[in-house]
């Protein structure tokens, strides 16, 4: 017997059970995005973004504001940045800055906290430029969600592409649901994450896709049901260890990568693992409820022919 | 699947020698030959430097031109005596009325292939101007077309001003490129404060030589301010003297008063007009005016016939020397806004190379370890498929010479984790075959055989979102789109021919032992 694999979980009992979960995490995701918005950074949103590091490293946090405040800039905010003497600040300034902005604000603020300061990134995007990025952001998920779709639908059928598709949409709106909840920023580096979700959890859909269409012309009797939770079941161990080894890698950045790369490695350390999920709890019972059978994929066989 | 012929072997190891060298290259300290220069650039966030996005801000442009065919409309109704009625400008367009008997004739002026008041854009098919007649009024506008080709030489002239400044100014290597129809992208590495440059190139300089005004000016006359900001002065219209006439310009010292200045020379037909302007007006004052405000007023006390003369002014000897390279470099024709501005200080950048490398083997070791533990054997044969396939990934980005971003170590660290999966897909099938296999060979056979259109599928997908990154992500963001997209070619390669030579070796080896995965 091919089937009798050490492990046989029946994943379609979970099914129903799963579904229902990610409906309520949608629309969580969805209302959450919805009421309190998507924190974007200077790279959607304009204005500036410093961060600097003092060398006196008895500065406390309020003072810098309170030298920002008095330079009045307009909405401000200042956080802890990486380490103990490093801060982020942001200003969404909306008037056009001169050349000598930058330079204003560093000897204000030096002046005001008595010690030497070190710009070490700053960041200027004006209202055209960053309305343009986000254009673009959009623009490129959507392009992606579009091509895959058309690669699973060369690839595979129909069913089998609308059910990738859905369980992508998924991924995207938890993983950018968790960001407005925890109001962590939008920048363009989450938009590369989200792209490469769309890439990793589609490649683990197609290996368990691949694994049905493969069951389904072997055994033509046998129902949809049993045979996604067969093939699910085979490509189990697979589906998990690459999962593993790549929050690994995921883990490593996020823990060692510096303060540049936190927001990336965290969207896609979510990704993964929502991706994981929903290859095996959304995308595969979508293939039962469109009723695939083995005549769906026999069927474009002998088109071929 | 597992045959290998002599020339494949030899053209699988030679490949992987080959790319080797390149990512060796990367390590040799000289760098004479071709092959040897080639090199991973590391990009601003990681060595640090300024990104700095121009606009050019073509409007003013816009409004002259219209202005200047205002003028020569004017001039060529007077000289054929066309009546005309309320000629004048309204929002960038210029309208008037016409006797129902002249319009055809204006039509016949306007449209004409070889008009100098129009010309014919051939490349466009397509006339500088549009005209509209709404009975007997005109409205004369620029066309689509007429203001591409407008901002399109605005822009390369701007774009050969950007490149003097910057070059004067003396940085290391900095990138000066087109961006679309009217931005200009400039990179400086190494650049730790972008301040002056920025400042060089946020000024038109337009410089000027006009008198100051007395009250009987025929020209007009305006009210200017100086440089500081409060003081003002009443100057013509009138312009003497441009800043196309000069030569040469640079920072001197005053030697009477020990104050910096700056000295330039004129050409021939600038020295003649200056030096007549000047001999007529001895005891007026002349104001020396940049981009409309007034540097300096002094009084002409003798003609200037040499065509060289001193700028003083309220300078330090960094604004004398800025003013000089700025009048050397010559007027911008338009307006630059910064539109974007990012600048990374080279310590950060040290601190993200350091961080990068650090988490790069950290995630490495992780992941080798974990195949290790996972499949043993085989698990050495990913392990070494993993680290000929970074070696790989290396030798390309060199060979392409691909700048490396810190979202592209990000894409490096990300490939080995995802890497793997090819070959996770394939001793999984393995496994499977197995179990049902007699012969260790067959198993393998087989294995790789059906892993195949799982593991081409699932890198595909990859490699479209990374191509979609890749043509529509703006600076760092294609780093990581490169770095991930060519690691998946290097994992395929790995996978499907070193790591599965390995394989056949290691089942040859073994055909008569039962094998445990």
């Amino acid at each position: 017997m091919i089937f009798k694999t050490p492990k046989n979980i029946n994943f379609f009992n979970l099914y129903k059970r799963m579904n229902i979960f990610s409906l309520i995490l949608v629309t969580l995701s969805i209302i959450v995005i919805s009421f309190k918005g998507l924190n974007f950074g200077v790279d959607f949103k304009g204005g500036t973004l410093i961060e600097l590091r003092t060398e006196n490293k008895n500065v406390i946090i309020s003072e810098i504001r309170q030298s920002l405040i008095k330079m009045q800039l307009g909405d401000i905010s200042v956080k802890r940045f990486g380490s103990q003497n490093d801060y982020l600040i942001k200003i969404q300034s909306s008037e056009k800055n001169n050349e000598n902005f930058i330079e204003i604000i560093k000897n204000s603020l030096s002046a005001d906290l008595g010690s030497a300061i070190n710009f070490r990134r700053v960041e200027n995007v004006g209202p055209k430029v960053s309305a343009e990025l986000l254009q673009d952001g959009l623009l490129a998920i959507t392009l992606s969600l579009a091509a895959m779709l058309v690669y699973i639908w060369i690839r595979f059928e129909w069913q089998f592409s609308l059910g990738a598709i859905i369980a992508l949409v998924h991924d995207i709106i938890i993983t950018v649901g968790l960001f407005s909840f925890l109001f962590y920023e939008i920048n363009l580096s989450i938009i590369a994450a989200v792209l490469t979700i769309v890439g990793y959890s589609m490649n683990d859909t197609v290996v368990i896709f691949d694994r049905i269409r493969e069951n389904l012309k072997k055994y033509t009797k046998l129902p949809i049901l049993d045979i996604s939770n067969n093939s699910t079941n085979q490509t189990l161990s697979r589906t998990l260890i690459t999962s593993i080894t790549t929050l690994l890698a995921l883990f490593s950045i996020y823990f060692f990568g510096g303060a540049i790369l936190k927001g990336f490695s965290f969207a896609m350390i979510v990704g993964v693992i929502v991706g994981t999920y929903s290859s095996i709890f959304v995308a595969t019972p979508i293939l039962n409820y469109t009723k695939v059978t083995s005549k769906t994929v026999l069927k474009e066989e002998e088109n071929l022919n | 699947m597992l045959y290998f012929s002599k020339t494949k072997i030899f053209t699988i190891y030679s490949i992987i020698v080959l790319l080797s060298f390149f990512s060796l290259v990367n390590f040799i300290e000289n760098k004479d030959s071709y092959f040897l220069s080639k090199k991973i650039n590391l990009g601003l966030d990681l060595q640090g430097g300024s990104y700095l996005l121009l606009e050019v801000d073509s409007s003013p442009i816009v409004k002259q031109k219209i202005q200047n065919k205002l003028l020569s409309l004017r001039k060529h109704f007077k000289k054929n005596n066309i009546k005309y009625k309320n000629l004048r400008i309204n929002n960038n367009s210029i309208n008037f009325s016409l006797l129902s008997e002249s319009k055809a004739e204006f039509e016949e002026f306007f449209l004409s292939k070889d008009s100098s008041f129009n010309p014919y854009l051939s490349q466009y098919k397509s006339h500088e101007l549009n005209h509209i007649i709404e009975n007997n009024n005109i409205k004369i506008d620029y066309s689509k077309y007429g203001l591409i080709e407008l901002k399109t030489a605005a822009l390369e002239q701007s774009l050969e001003i950007v490149r003097r400044r910057v070059d004067e100014v003396g940085t290391n290597e900095p990138t000066i490129v087109k961006r679309g129809n009217e931005r200009i992208l400039v990179e400086l590495p190494g650049l730790e404060d972008p301040n002056r440059i920025k400042k060089l190139l946020g000024k038109t300089a337009n410089l000027t030589f006009r008198f100051v005004s007395n009250n009987e000016d025929s020209f007009g006359s305006e009210v200017l301010f100086y440089e500081n900001g409060e003081d003002q002065l009443k100057v013509s219209k009138r312009v003497i003297l441009s800043g196309d006439s000069l030569l040469s310009a640079k920072p001197d010292v005053n030697s009477q008063t020990n104050e910096p200045t700056v000295s330039f020379s004129l050409n021939r037909v600038g020295s003649k007009k200056f030096g007549r302007a000047t001999s007529k007006n001895v005891g007026k004052r002349l104001a020396i005016v940049l981009d409309n405000k007034v540097i300096s007023a002094p009084v002409i006390n003798e003609p200037i016939t040499g065509g060289n003369g001193q700028i003083s002014g309220d300078f330090t000897f960094q604004s004398s020397t800025d003013l000089a390279l700025l009048l050397r470099s010559g007027a911008l024709p338009a307006p630059l806004n910064i539109i974007e501005e990012r600048t990374v200080g080279p310590d950060l950048g040290e601190d993200s190379i350091k961080a990068g490398a650090i988490s790069l083997i950290i995630g490495f070791v992780l992941v080798i370890f974990y195949m290790f533990y996972k499949y043993k054997y085989l698990g050495l044969i990913a392990n070494v498929s993993l680290i000929i396939n970074l070696i790989l990934l290396l030798g390309l980005l060199t060979l392409l010479e691909v700048t490396l971003t810190l979202p592209g170590i990000a894409g490096i660290i990300l490939t080995v984790g995802m890497a793997v999966d090819a070959n996770v897909l394939i001793f999984e099938r393995i496994k499977e075959e197995s179990k049902i296999e007699k012969s260790i060979i067959h198993a393998f056979d087989t294995g790789y055989k059906k892993a195949q259109s799982a593991v081409l599928d699932a890198n595909v997908t990859t490699l479209i979102s990374s191509l979609i990154l890749f043509s529509l992500g703006s600076g760092p963001i294609k780093g990581f789109a490169v770095t991930l997209g060519i690691g998946i070619i290097t994992t395929l390669f790995t996978a499907y021919f070193l790591g599965r030579h390995l394989c056949s070796m290691y089942a040859i080896r073994k055909k008569d032992k039962e094998i445990v995965i």
